[in-house]
Formats: C-alpha cells, sequence, structure tokens
C-alpha cells in the first residue's frame, strides 16, 4: 500500500479536526476529552499513514479512533465497571456512521457554544479557531500576537465556564436565533478583520486568518443555507477577500480603494461574492453583513474608481445606518457623501461623531481637510492619526500621505 | 440539571424610590416567584435587608472578630436572592430576563458547583 507524506496528515487535519472534535464533544460532553482525543488520534495517523497509506475514509477514521481512545482514557480514569462509562459506550455504539448526516449538525452546535454571549467576546474568537478552526494554541497566540500563556489562559478559563456554568451545546430555539446568530457571524467577522487589517504588528494582512474566517463563513453557509446574514457575511468577506492582491503595492503599503490597480482584483471572487449578494437581497430580509456586502458589490462593479456609483453606495449606507446607527456607520457614510457631494458636507457630517479615539476618523478628517486645502489642519489630524495606530503599515501610509502634494 | 444563584445588586439608595415603584416591584417579583414555582425551577429565594444590617464574622486572623457592616467595600450588594434549577445557561439566564425585569435591578446568574457524588 502507498504511504503519504506527512502535510496529507496535517491537510486532513485541517479540514477534519474541527467535525471530530464537534462529535467527540456531542458524544461525551466534555469539550476536554473530546479535544485530547482528537489530538490523540491525529498522533497515531502521523505515526501510521506514512507508512501504510490513507485509510479508505481518513474522517471516519480519525472519529472511530478518537472514540475509542476517549473511551479508553475514561476507562482508565474511573474503574472498569463505571456506569458512566458503560452508558457512553451503549450510547456510543448505538450511532450511526460518523461520518455522514448529522456530523455537520455538530459543527453547528459547537460554533454557538463558543459564541455564546456568555463568553468574553475575545474568548469567543480564541475558542472557535481552536474548536472549529483546529487552530493549535501557539497559533491563535500568535495570529492575536499574545503570549501562548495568555492565550492558553483565556482557553481554559472559557472551558471552565462552558462546563460550569453548564452552556448548552445547541443551536439556539428560533426565538433567540437572530441574536446568537448575529454574535456567531460578528466573531467570524472579527476573525477576518484581525487577518486583514491586523490592529498591531508590522504586516497588514494575516492571511491565516483571513483564510480560516472564510472557511467558516462557508461552513454556516452550508449548514444554513436559508439564512440571509449567513450569505451576506460570506459575499463581504469574499468581495473584500477579492482585492487583497491591489491592496499593498511591492513594497508593502498600503494602497487606497481608488489608486488599487483593479486589473488585480480576483474576478472569481467577484463573481461568487455578487451572485451571493443577489441571492440575499431576493429575500427581503436585509442585515448589517448583506447592506456591507452590497457596498463592496457596488464598488467591484467599477472598471475604475472614477466610474463608481456614488448616489448607490450612500444609499446604501443611509440603510446600514438605519440597520445599526453607529458612529463608525456615520464615518464610512461620510466617506461617500464627500465623493458625491464634496469634501466640505462630509466634514460637517464628522463634526457630530464622538469617535475622538478612533484612528481612521482622524485619518479621515486629515484627507478632507486636505481636499479642501486646509493643510495645517490637515497635518494636526494626520498626526492625531498616526499617534493611534498599532498597525506599522497603516502608520506608513499615513504619514505618506501626511507629506504628499495636494 | 444545574442549580444557579441568581442574585439582585442594589445600588445603595434604591429604597428611596416612591413608594408606588416599590409596590409595583412587589407585586412584579411576587408574580416571577409564582411563574417559577409553577414551572418547578424554584429551590429557594428571597430579599434582604439592607447591607447596613449585616454583621462579618472572620477567622482569617488568631481568633474570630465580629465586625458591623457589610463584608465587601463597595457600593452595590446584594439584596436577594433566587436559587434555581435549570436545564443549562440558556434557561436560567431566561429566567434571569424576567427576575430583572420584574425587581429592576441587575441579576448575576452563577452556577453551583456539583454536589459531591455519594
Amino acid at each position: 500500500m502507498p504511504g503519504v507524506e506527512l502535510d496529507v496528515v496535517d491537510e486532513v487535519f485541517r479540514s477534519e479536526a474541527g467535525k471530530a472534535v464537534a462529535t467527540l464533544i456531542r458524544l461525551f460532553g466534555d469539550i476536554d476529552i473530546a479535544e485530547e482525543a482528537v489530538q490523540d488520534a491525529f498522533v497515531v495517523a502521523t505515526k501510521r499513514w506514512p507508512d501504510e497509506g490513507l485509510p479508505p475514509n481518513p474522517a471516519g477514521w480519525i472519529v472511530t479512533t478518537a472514540r475509542n481512545r476517549a473511551i479508553d482514557e475514561l476507562r482508565r480514569e474511573s474503574g472498569r465497571e463505571d456506569r458512566h462509562v458503560r452508558a457512553f459506550e451503549l450510547q456510543i455504539q448505538s450511532e450511526p456512521d460518523p461520518v455522514e448526516g448529522p456530523v455537520i449538525d455538530d459543527r453547528l452546535r459547537l460554533i454557538f457554544t463558543c459564541c455564546h454571549p456568555a463568553l468574553e467576546p475575545s474568548a469567543r474568537v480564541a475558542l472557535t479557531l481552536r474548536l472549529l478552526g483546529g487552530l493549535q494554541t501557539g497559533e491563535i497566540a500568535r495570529a492575536f500576537l499574545t503570549s501562548e500563556s495568555a492565550m492558553a489562559q483565556r482557553l481554559v478559563r472559557a472551558k471552565r465556564k462552558i462546563k460550569a456554568a453548564n452552556i448548552p451545546y445547541r443551536v439556539p430555539r428560533d426565538a433567540d436565533l437572530p441574536d446568537r446568530l448575529g454574535s456567531v457571524l460578528t466573531v467570524v467577522y472579527l476573525i477576518y478583520n484581525e487577518g486583514y487589517a491586523a490592529s498591531t504588528g508590522d504586516e497588514l494582512v494575516r492571511s491565516d486568518l483571513c483564510g480560516e474566517a472564510i472557511r467558516l463563513a462557508r461552513l454556516l453557509r452550508a449548514m444554513m443555507p436559508d439564512e440571509p446574514e449567513v450569505i451576506g457575511l460570506l459575499a463581504l468577506l469574499l468581495l473584500t477577500e477579492s482585492r487583497r492582491a491591489a491592496r499593498t503595492d511591492g513594497a508593502g503599503s498600503l494602497v487606497m480603494l481608488s489608486d488599487q490597480d483593479r486589473d488585480l482584483w480576483d474576478r472569481e471572487l467577484i463573481d461568487e461574492g455578487q451572485t451571493l449578494v443577489r441571492a440575499s437581497l431576493r429575500r427581503n430580509r436585509p442585515g448589517p453583513f448583506q447592506v456591507q456586502a452590497a457596498i463592496a458589490a457596488v464598488h467591484s462593479d467599477a472598471a475604475d474608481a472614477g466610474d463608481t456609483d456614488w448616489r448607490q453606495i450612500v444609499l446604501l449606507y443611509d440603510r446600514l445606518l438605519t440597520l445599526s446607527p453607529t458612529p463608525v456607520v456615520a464615518l464610512n457614510r461620510a466617506v461617500a457623501v464627500a465623493e458625491l457631494e464634496g469634501p466640505s458636507q462630509a466634514l460637517a457630517l464628522l463634526e457630530d461623531l464622538r469617535l475622538d479615539r478612533y484612528h481612521l476618523y482622524h485619518a479621515t478628517r486629515a484627507e478632507l481637510l486636505r481636499r479642501m486645502g486646509d493643510i495645517e489642519g490637515a497635518d494636526l489630524a494626520y498626526e492625531r492619526a498616526i499617534s493611534m495606530t498599532g498597525n506599522e503599515v497603516e502608520r506608513r501610509f499615513l504619514e505618506q500621505r501626511r507629506v504628499a502634494p495636494t | 440539571m444545574t442549580q444557579y444563584m441568581m442574585s439582585v445588586y442594589d445600588a445603595e439608595g434604591v429604597q428611596d424610590l416612591p413608594e408606588d415603584q416599590i409596590a409595583k416591584i412587589y407585586a412584579d417579583v411576587d408574580a416571577f416567584n409564582q411563574e417559577l414555582m409553577a414551572a418547578g425551577k424554584w429551590v429557594f429565594g428571597g430579599g434582604l435587608h439592607p447591607a447596613e444590617t449585616a454583621t462579618v464574622v472572620d477567622m482569617s486572623g488568631e481568633e474570630i472578630t465580629i465586625t458591623d457592616g457589610p463584608y465587601a467595600e463597595t457600593k452595590e450588594h446584594v439584596g436577594g436572592f433566587w436559587i434555581i434549577e435549570a436545564a443549562d445557561l440558556d434557561e436560567a439566564l431566561d429566567w434571569a430576563g424576567k427576575a430583572t425585569r420584574a425587581c429592576q435591578g441587575a441579576v448575576e446568574v452563577r452556577p453551583f458547583q456539583d454536589e459531591p457524588q455519594t
């Protein structure tokens, strides 16, 4: 039998670990047992598969091996006659083949647990990456530029709370679904955003996080195909992702949307994103992610920046502002108004926003003042923006804009 | 089933509400208690006298000391609590939502440890 390379095992791990962990959590009702058993199963796979080759059904093999390991472990811990262990064995024997069918629901249940509003928001993100994305604690810590021990502690604390407070492992009932789904979508969006506009560090995009977020969004779409906001989120991520290659230049500096080489935009992602936007809007249950995706879709329609349908974009921002009336949305709307009606109209809109601590507020003000010829005012605003950003690429960009000729 | 303690936190001065408002809170809490009992989720509950009536007994030193006043040096003290049975945290949070509406104070939900297995 032909053996396989170790990176094939890694690949199976990436695609199957989340599924296996979710299934084991359902069977054993315990996250730690599930995680350990799945890790163990992959250790066995790493030893065997390179010589023996892939089993006919690698995903099923992992789940079967992991659940046998977990039962062994429970036996070892509690003695052979323990009735809990026997109850597990009975329940597990009646399980259908673990590969098809209910597996998808397991992951859906698990993501609602990971994103439960009773957990701290940063812990929701970390748990989701760890349990559903199969990322190691060290990888998550690196992605969020924190120490491995701090991240491990955050995960342990969250898992302890899930267990002690009995946070359920199920898809919420219909009445709670919109709210709770909102929390799940926000977590996936945060993962993408942290990858796309890393808040700290010297690299603008951490692509592994972007890829993971898109994978999770696709998973949600497969599991909840009729939820328009799920479609909206996936569309938004794909349309944003489509511009990635154009977003930085050869030297790694940030390129503004209006200056991007649109030939570098990924047409395939744009087509997929736009199709999804249309599909979601047809359902006529608009939500913030759908409208943001629609705005991104309008941008992708324009062959060059001058072609952009700003009237349409301002209308969509009006809609977004009624759905999520936040100062950041109002700021983005003002940027669109600047294109449609001119910088002074936009600047007037900025005056009422309470965003003094947000670096992009000052960057936007600076840009508008510059366009109006107020070089001194612009300089001050750039200085404030620069002092507030922790991302090295953004800082360089703002410094360049500050001295650029008008 | 898990047991949860739902504690109500009163900011100081809440007793100074107008009488008709206090009467409404009493009536709402009473209705909430009835609902908890009818659902079979009630374990125990009650309102407490103000924190100034508390006495702290402490043996962390050499001997027992007795001190007047509440233990925590804060403006918010537990004003009352319920102990409920719920299937999981989601159910407990539903009850807590009804509780905070009835008593008009923030409600902290905390799980009890499992009883030691005998």
